[in-house]
C-alpha cells in the first residue's frame, strides 16, 4: 500500500503540494488529472524519493520513503516509473534497454534478465523489436519500452507520468491499451494524467488537484461524469 | 636550388628514428589515457556543488589552457627540479601532458554531459540503479560517443606537442632526430623523415579510433 500522508513540497517560495494524502491499496488503479502545475507530477516524483519533501509523510508498504535510513534505490525497485517523455536509453537496443536494469540492479544472470526482459517486451506487443535501437521507433513504440523496462523490474506498484501528453495523438491508443491490459492483469497503479476516458474507464477511483490540494478524490465514474466539487466542474467543462 | 639530399644516413639510423618515434606514441597515448580519467572527475568536480573540488578543478582548467605548453614543460622539468624534485626527462613531459590534456578534456567533457537531458539519470535513478551505476552504464557511454571526436583531436594534439620534450633532451622522436641530425649535418633529410613519421602516427591514431567508434558505438544517438 501506498500511503501519502499531509505532504508539503516547496519548489524555493512556491509551494506545490499543501498537504496532499492520499492511500492506494494494492490492486488499484487512481487516475490523478488537474491543471498544469498543480502538482499532480510532484506528487509522483516524491513517492519514489526522486524530490524530496519538506514535510508529512510517504509510506510505501510501512517504509517511510523519505527517512534516512531507507535505502532509496533498493525502494525504487518496486516502484515502476514512466515518465511523459519516455527517456530511452538511445545507445542501446530495446532488448537491452529492458534487460539492463534486472542485470545491474537485482543481479540476475545475462540469460535470466534477458529471458525477462524479452517477455515483459512480448508483452506490450515489441516482441518483434528486440535488437531495433529505440531512436528507430515511433513515440509510442518507445513508451511502451518504457513500460516493459519498468514491468522488468517486477515492481509492485506503477507511477505513470502523463504517459500519452507528449505523443501524437494516432499513437495514444495503443499505449492506452498497454496501460488497460496491465490494470486488468491487477496491477496497482498511479497514472497522472489528461485522458479523461481513459481516467473513467481504467481507474477505480479519481483524484482532482487543485492548486497543490487534492479538491475531489472518489469513485472514478462518478467523479468524471458527476463531479461534486464546482471546481471540478469547471475544469472537467474546460477539458471535454 | 642546388641542395644535394643524402637519405642513405636517415635509413641507416632508421631503426633509432623509429624507437624514438616509439617513445612519441607511447608518452602520448598514456598521457592521453591517464588525460581522460582525471579530467572525467574534474568534469565531474566542476558539475559539482562541493566548492573545494569545483576550485581546485577551475585552477586546473584555467592554468592549463591559458599558459604555452612549453611553459608546463618547464615547470615540470626545471621548475620542479629546483625544489629538488628530478622527474626524468619523460615523466616531466609525459606529466606536462597529462596536465594540458586534463585541462582541455575537463571542458570538453563537461559540455558531454550536460548535453544528456537530466531525465535520463532519473530514469536510470527510478529503474533502482545507484548514482554509480546510472553514470557507468547510461551517462558516461553516451557522453563518451558525443566527445569522441574533440577527444580523438586532442589526442592528435598531444602526440604534436610531445615534440616540445626536444627542449628538456627527452629521446622522442623530435629528440632522436635533432641528435642525429646535428651528428650528421643532414638536417633536410632527418626533419622531413620526422615529419613523414609524425603524420604517419597520428593517420594511424585517427584510423584506429574511428575503427574502435565503428566498434564501440552501435546504437544511434
Amino acid at each position: 500500500m501506498i500511503s501519502v500522508q499531509n505532504v508539503h513540497k516547496s519548489f524555493g517560495d512556491l509551494e506545490v503540494l499543501k498537504g496532499v494524502s492520499l492511500d492506494v491499496e494494492k490492486g488499484e488503479v487512481v487516475s490523478v488529472i488537474g491543471g498544469s502545475g498543480s502538482g499532480k507530477s510532484t506528487l509522483l516524483y516524491c513517492i519514489n524519493a526522486i524530490e524530496t519533501i519538506n514535510s508529512g509523510k510517504i509510506l510505501v508498504d510501512g517504509v517511510d520513503v523519505h527517512a534516512k535510513e531507507t535505502n532509496k534505490d533498493k525502494l525504487r525497485q518496486k516502484l515502476g516509473m514512466v515518465f511523459q517523455q519516455w527517456n530511452s536509453f538511445p545507445h542501446m537496443t530495446v532488448l537491452e534497454n529492458a534487460a539492463l536494469a534486472p542485470r545491474i540492479v537485482k543481479k540476475m544472470s545475462r540469460d535470466e534478465a534477458m529471458e525477462i526482459a524479452k517477455k515483459e517486451l512480448e508483452h506490450v506487443g515489441l516482441g518483434d523489436k528486440l535488437d531495433v535501437y529505440p531512436t528507430k521507433m515511433s513515440g509510442g513504440q518507445q513508451q511502451r519500452l518504457a513500460i516493459a523496462r519498468a514491468l522488468a523490474m517486477k515492481p509492485d506498484y506503477m507511477l505513470l507520468d502523463e504517459v500519452t501528453s507528449a505523443l501524437d495523438p494516432e499513437l495514444v491508443g495503443e499505449v492506452l491499451d498497454t496501460l488497460r491490459l496491465l490494470a486488468e492483469e491487477g496491477m496497482t497503479m498511479i497514472c497522472v494524467t489528461h485522458e479523461m476516458g481513459f481516467a473513467r474507464d481504467v481507474s477505480d477511483r479519481v483524484a482532482y488537484f487543485h492548486q497543490g490540494v487534492i479538491a475531489e478524490i472518489g469513485e472514478a465514474r462518478q467523479v468524471i461524469t458527476d463531479p461534486q466539487n464546482p471546481l471540478t466542474q469547471k475544469f472537467l467543462s474546460k477539458v471535454r | 636550388m642546388d641542395y644535394e639530399f643524402h637519405w642513405n644516413i636517415v635509413f641507416q639510423n632508421m631503426p633509432e628514428l623509429l624507437n624514438g618515434a616509439f617513445v612519441t606514441l607511447h608518452v602520448s597515448v598514456l598521457a592521453m589515457f591517464l588525460g581522460v580519467v582525471i579530467a572525467i572527475l574534474l568534469a565531474i568536480a566542476k558539475m559539482n556543488n562541493s566548492k573545494p573540488f569545483c576550485y581546485v578543478a577551475t585552477v586546473w582548467v584555467e592554468v592549463a589552457r591559458n599558459t604555452p605548453a612549453l611553459f608546463q614543460i618547464y615547470m615540470a622539468y626545471f621548475g620542479l627540479g629546483a625544489f629538488g624534485i628530478h622527474l626524468s626527462p619523460y615523466v616531466a613531459v609525459l606529466s606536462a601532458l597529462v596536465f594540458i590534456n586534463a585541462g582541455y578534456l575537463t571542458e570538453t567533457f563537461r559540455g558531454g554531459f550536460q548535453s544528456i537531458p537530466a531525465t535520463q539519470y532519473s530514469a536510470s535513478k527510478s529503474l533502482g540503479m545507484t548514482s554509480i551505476q546510472a553514470y557507468r552504464y547510461i551517462i558516461l557511454p553516451q557522453m563518451l560517443r558525443r566527445i569522441y571526436h574533440p577527444m580523438t583531436n586532442q589526442f592528435v594534439w598531444s602526440i604534436l606537442m610531445s615534440s616540445l620534450g626536444i627542449l628538456v633532451g627527452m629521446s622522442e622522436l623530435s629528440g632522436t632526430t635533432q641528435r642525429l641530425q646535428s651528428l650528421s649535418f643532414r638536417t633536410l633529410e632527418f626533419f622531413i623523415v620526422a615529419a613523414v613519421m609524425y603524420f604517419v602516427i597520428t593517420k594511424l591514431v585517427l584510423f584506429t579510433s574511428s575503427l574502435l567508434a565503428r566498434r564501440l558505438f552501435k546504437g544511434e544517438i
